[in-house]
């Protein structure tokens, strides 16, 4: 069972969500994909154990056998390659190591190497199989992290996917494969505006999901009426809370100081077990 | 012409709605709003379009099957595994890069254009906007983001405006960078919990990666005094001044209910805050 936690929106909890789901379930595997900016493990506290580094490929050029007839450049579609009077210049933050370049040259002068974009790490915490990813500062590209990440999905065992806001290339990288998703929102019009973004993604992706209202209380009930309306399951709702609030703010998962809530996540997990029959 | 960025690191920290309270105070500025994947400004402002503009992010292969021999050399070829055993396209994958028509020996294969998403350009009751959709699934976010500031430029030279407000998107990857390179100040907004100092100090880390001087703003200060101080600390040890501390009010949510900022909404304190902090920018980007 491999359940992804998503949102549209960035910071309506998210991250809340899927650490505090983690630590109701015996067995679980969590892994926090949202490698911009991941915070999973500042409830989790988990001791990493292994460190890997992100690769991908980048294009080298053999300046002996090249002769600046800027095939490659032509070909290339993100203009990672220029060729200015004899010389090729590669820019290695715009190159999606396509291949292309390699492919169209006639001389063989294109050889690989490899560049470190970012970081897996791996440990353990309360029984938990934990993974996040970590794009290096500067770097543009997240989908190569998010793709060694998802390598780690141990199909054994409950899998909770934390995954980046928005809508576009790392949301759909994460939540592909996926049995079901959550979706995070608050109830304003912020809120509702990017739940509807991401309902629209989820159909499209033909991924079953529901829906988890946080901060219940601070807005209007504008998002309740959009799910009823569009039939879409309210799976929980977790009530704006100046304690729940503080105890994120200090990276302290609620289900580990109000326990009625490691029951009410339990319930959920058995109610989304239901839902897609496994 | 002065350009300024509102970014967060990690979302939900109150970019746009001090972008949207930003849009009062400015009295000579273009709006752009650069979170094309989960735009919200736009329903603050009410920007009434004027201008669309298609958006054509990376090209996509088009696969006629009709010419297929079947020889999977595309399948072989392809680094996004976007075409699979049965010669099927997995359009979410493609990169376009165009491998898969080059490879093809009986010219089957197609790169087409693909229509990512909308551009706009908007008039709305604070002045010219420039904003845009991207479609359900799309990619290319950073692309968009470019035109998005490329539109907002050209409106600001025809309008004669001396001052670009740019709503960033959360993380530090494509569409972040894209927000912020050669912008004249980032201002960051962040709130005092440990994931919120976090992102701070890995956005601040791309601030500094391509120098772009940066001031922040503590959203919700009260919530957790300790971490407040903290991160008063830290801007200090590294020169980075605080330009705002906003306490937690619900006044910034009925505002957004009403579809007003929270300076047209109201004249309370938490206003009086985010002039203040509005001087203080102000200042600093000599406009």
């Amino acid at each position: 069972m491999n359940i992804a936690v998503a949102s549209g929106k960035g910071g309506t909890g998210k991250t809340t969500v899927a650490t505090n789901l983690a630590l109701s379930l015996k067995k679980a595997q969590l892994i926090d994909c949202d490698v911009e900016e991941p915070n999973a493990n500042i409830f989790l506290k988990a001791e990493i154990e292994e460190i890997e580094d992100v690769m991908v490929m980048i294009p080298e050029i053999d300046k002996e056998k090249c002769d600046y007839c800027g095939r490659c450049s032509e070909f290339c579609m993100y203009n990672a390659l220029a060729i200015v009077p004899s010389d090729v210049l590669v820019f290695p933050d715009l190159c999606h190591s396509c291949g292309g370049c390699e492919l169209v040259c006639p001389r063989d002068a294109v050889s690989w190497h490899e560049r470190v974009v970012g970081r897996v790490e791996h440990g353990w915490a309360d029984g938990i199989d934990f993974y996040h990813g970590l794009l290096n500062v500067g770097e543009i590209q997240a989908i190569p992290v998010i793709k060694a990440l998802k390598k780690k999905v141990d199909k054994s065992k409950d899998v909770i996917l934390d995954v980046p806001p928005g809508t576009s290339c790392p949301v759909i990288e994460t939540i592909g494969g996926s049995d079901y998703c959550i979706l995070v929102t608050e109830p304003t019009p912020f809120g509702l505006h990017d739940l509807k973004l991401a309902v629209d993604v989820l159909r499209h992706l033909y991924i079953p999901f529901g829906v988890i209202i946080n901060r219940d209380g601070i807005g209007d009930k504008k998002v309740e009426l959009y799910c009823q309306n569009e039939k879409i399951p309210v799976l929980m709702k977790i009530p704006q809370s100046r304690e729940i609030a503080q105890l994120y703010s200090e990276g302290i998962p609620f289900v580990s100081k109000l326990p009625v809530w490691h029951e009410e996540f339990t319930k959920l997990f058995k109610q989304i077990k239901g839902k897609t029959g496994r | 012409m002065k350009q300024l960025t509102v970014i967060s690191g990690k979302g939900g920290t109150g970019k746009t709605s001090i972008t949207a309270a930003f849009a009062s105070l400015a009295d000579n500025a273009v709006l752009a709003d650069c979170d094309v994947d989960a735009a919200d400004l736009h329903l603050i402002l009410k920007p009434e379009i004027k201008k669309t503009m298609g958006f054509h992010g990376l090209k996509v292969a088009f696969i006629d099957k009709e010419r297929c021999i079947d020889c999977k050399k595309c399948h072989e070829s392809c680094r996004f595994d976007a075409i699979d055993e049965e010669i099927n396209l997995i359009k979410e994958s493609c990169e376009g890069c165009g491998v898969c028509e080059f490879v093809c020996p009986v010219d089957a294969i197609h790169m087409v254009d693909r229509d990512s998403g909308f551009a706009y350009i908007s008039v709305t009751r604070f002045g010219p906007m420039s904003h845009a959709v991207l479609k359900t699934a799309e990619e290319a976010s950073g692309k968009l983001v470019t035109m998005v500031r490329n539109n907002a430029k050209t409106l600001a030279e025809d309008k004669n405006k001396d001052l670009i407000i740019i709503d960033g998107p959360p993380g530090i990857g494509c569409p972040v960078i894209a927000s912020m390179t050669g912008v004249d100040l980032v201002l960051i907004v962040t709130e005092p919990t440990l994931s919120a100092i976090h992102d701070l100090e890995r956005i601040l880390g791309v601030a500094r990666h391509f120098k772009i001087p940066a001031v922040v703003c503590v959203n919700k200060y009260d919530i957790n005094l300790d971490n407040t101080r903290k991160i008063g600390q830290y801007c200090k040890n590294n020169g980075i001044e605080v330009v705002g501390k906003l306490p937690y009010d619900n006044i910034v949510t009925e505002a957004m209910i009403h579809e007003k900022n929270v300076i047209e909404f109201s004249d309370g304190v938490f206003s009086d805050l985010i002039i203040e902090m509005w001087n203080r920018i102000r200042g600093r980007l000599q406009v």
